[in-house]
């Protein structure tokens, strides 16, 4: 078995990637950028308004899926996964 | 069929189904009282967590706090479903790995101490029976509504519903019955705005709905329109931020890791069988709560169009321009006894005028004497959604079954929450550690029903619209329970004084500005300073502040436990095993 501060640290890189997304489509476009985002538009949409009520979310669903996929990977590659 | 009856049959038929599957699901020992033996798919578990997530505050309060403050109710959109990404990467499967039953179980097995454990417990308490105030607004709109009856008449019709399912169901119980909530909830949110998207737009996806052209030849954006009649009408346009970028900020970050410190939303990830099921439960839970939160703006926006086109008929200014009160339709008459729309006539012209401040000049020279829907609670714009939109009548049966669905799967979770906390960590856990599985649970009872009384009783003068309230709620759990649940796992070396002294610090900071400016305990008249931007703290409104109580709480924790003493050691080995998933307990299936 691989050290287990390893796992811990590979963990944290892959939280930290994951948070910068986070923050960057909802307070990064949704909040601080909204209005220069907002002089782009998505349909009737106008983008910054789009990330804000919409297109956050779906990033959201996405990442958490991804980082699903990443960590049961994790777990296996440093077999402390279970069962 | 008569609206009330039709009403009636399908609000009775839902409530039928839940008490039948919470009957045949009863809790038989503690362990299935809180957290149903640990064995349920993480699929279900997570339409269960949408279930208890979604509460009367997104059902029924949500897409009308949108409708009226437009782009600034994006706060609320992203805060419900952002934390749900921090509470699938920082706290549940860690959570879930430790395998106990509570929150404040965890705080004081991990702080070794009993005191941080009862600090928790407050934190708990407060956090939970704020939200249950916003919940109890949500069901006194809804049952008013429905039993044609005044709010506070209603509010006590729903305490006592709440109080039957609570006190006999358990969390098993609950855990099937919230799943059968979340169907019948969600299919009477998108319903109604899958009809009105096609009458605006011809687009049958509201998503794509709000950002389609309208249907009624002038080729204009659905958003764009909304934009020109607010503006036209002297209201902010809707798309156009009109609070202060920092309170968005703060109040959208509060709201999220205020969602990953909400003890009843993280109890859930407790019933999973497995670490790694913790981790997608979140995201299965944030998949049936995105279907409501996508729709939800364009219920909003698609209602505050309705709304305006309904009362402004013809041209600004023009004599006939107005709705005239006595072909009100008949949706306006319900919600006027309700209390909760009103209506003055201020310029005697028989006709409602319904404007912002934007055109105070130009009303004066129509005639108007000021905006004379003087009070729309916006709390009823769900409610009144469908009616609003002509809509047939079992649509509008199947919203109100929805909102009460939402309000009691969620009232249900956070007094079991609240119970729990009492029964299990306090008597069982601290004073009494000698009662029996029978007495700890008839005093979840008992607890359960003093919860209800406190809460319907503040919920007569809520300090806010439903969402709102919710929202302070969410701010005292990210100042209080979030930031030492994570300073628990990812700080090794914060010890007992360095949680408390943090959970204090981030709890007390933030009630008390709750209450300077909304009145002690919420009581009406209490408050210290006028609730307004002025007076408030570097323009922080009170349900953004949780977001500054978590960083006084990290700070004050991170000090204290810089300057005392490391945990003990096997403290620290505790914390670097619930770091990896292998060696969870093994769920028990019931």
């Amino acid at each position: 078995m691989k050290s287990a501060s390893e796992y811990w640290r590979r963990n944290l890189r892959l939280v930290i990637a994951c948070i910068i997304v986070w923050f960057v489509v909802s307070f990064g476009f949704g909040i601080i950028l909204v209005d220069a985002m907002n002089s782009m538009s998505l349909g009737g949409y106008k983008l910054g308004f789009w990330f804000a009520q919409q297109g956050s979310i779906y990033v959201f669903v996405g990442l958490i899926f991804f980082y699903v996929k990443k960590m049961n990977q994790l777990d296996r590659e440093f077999d402390v996964h279970e069962d | 069929m008569e609206l009330k009856t039709l009403t009636f049959l399908v609000v009775g038929a839902t409530f039928a189904l839940y008490i039948w599957i919470a009957i045949r699901s009863r809790a038989i020992t503690t362990s299935d009282f809180y957290v149903a033996g640990k064995g349920i798919h993480p699929v279900l578990n997570g339409m269960a967590t949408g279930a208890d997530w979604m509460s009367a505050a997104s059902f029924i309060s949500m897409a009308g706090l949108i409708a009226f403050s437009g782009y600034d109710a994006s706060a609320y959109l992203m805060g419900w479903t952002g934390g749900y990404v921090l509470l699938a990467m920082l706290l549940a499967p860690y959570l879930r790995k430790y395998g106990k039953f509570t929150v404040p179980e965890f705080i004081g097995d991990r702080f070794y101490s009993n005191s941080a454990r009862m600090v928790a417990i407050i934190c708990l308490i407060t956090a939970s029976i704020t939200y249950v105030i916003g919940q109890m607004k949500g069901i006194g709109v809804a049952f008013s509504r429905f039993l044609e009856v005044d709010f506070a008449t209603g509010l006590f019709a729903g305490m006592a519903i709440v109080f039957i399912y609570a006190v006999f169901g358990g969390m098993k119980g609950i855990t099937y019955t919230q799943i059968a909530q979340y169907c019948v909830l969600i299919f009477a949110y998108t319903v109604p705005a899958v009809f009105i998207s096609l009458q605006l737009t011809g687009n049958p996806i509201p998503q794509l709905g709000l950002g389609s052209t309208m249907a009624d030849g002038s080729g204009m954006y659905l958003l764009d329109k909304l934009d020109l009649i607010c503006q036209d009408l002297g209201f902010a346009q809707y798309t156009a931020q009109k609070g202060s970028t920092l309170d968005i900020f703060l109040l959208t970050m509060s709201l999220m890791i205020g969602t990953a410190g909400l003890p009843h939303v993280i109890t859930r990830f407790f019933t999973v069988p497995k670490v790694r099921d913790a981790r997608s439960s979140a995201g299965w839970a944030l998949v049936f709560i995105a279907i409501l939160y996508t729709t939800a703006p364009a219920v909003g926006a698609m209602a505050r169009l309705n709304l305006m086109e309904t009362i402004q008929t013809g041209e600004i200014g023009a004599a006939e321009g107005n709705l005239s009160y006595a072909a009100a339709p008949s949706w306006f008459k319900n919600w006027e006894n309700t209390g909760l729309l009103e209506f003055e006539d201020k310029n005697n012209d028989g006709r409602i005028q319904y404007y912002g401040p934007g055109i105070a000049d130009q009303a004066e020279s129509y005639g108007w004497q000021g905006n004379e829907m003087v009070k729309v609670d916006r709390d009823i714009m769900v409610l009144a959604n469908p009616e609003i939109a002509g809509l047939p009548n079992w649509v509008i049966a199947l919203v109100a079954a929805g909102g009460i669905a939402a309000a009691l799967s969620t009232a249900a979770g956070l007094l079991l929450a609240i119970s729990s906390a009492i029964s299990h960590d306090l008597l069982k856990g601290i004073f009494m550690p000698q009662i029996d599985e029978k007495q700890e649970l008839l005093a979840s009872r008992i607890a359960m029903a003093g919860a209800i009384i406190v809460a319907g009783i503040l919920g007569l003068h809520p300090p806010g619209f439903a969402a709102q309230v919710v929202a302070l709620a969410f701010g005292l759990a990210a100042s209080s329970i979030f930031p030492a649940l994570m300073l628990g796992i990812f700080a090794k070396h914060v010890n007992s004084k360095g949680a408390i002294c943090g959970m204090l610090a981030g709890l007390g900071t933030t009630l008390i500005y709750i209450f300077w400016f909304k009145g002690w305990f919420f009581i009406p008249g209490t408050n210290m300073a006028p609730d307004n931007a002025a007076n408030w703290w570097f323009g922080i409104s009170p349900g953004s502040f949780g977001a500054v109580g978590a960083l006084f709480n990290f700070a004050v924790a991170l000090l204290v436990s810089g300057l005392t003493e490391d945990p003990p050691e096997h403290i620290q080995r505790m914390v670097e095993d619930i770091r990896v998933p292998r060696g969870a307990d093994l769920a028990a299936d019931h």
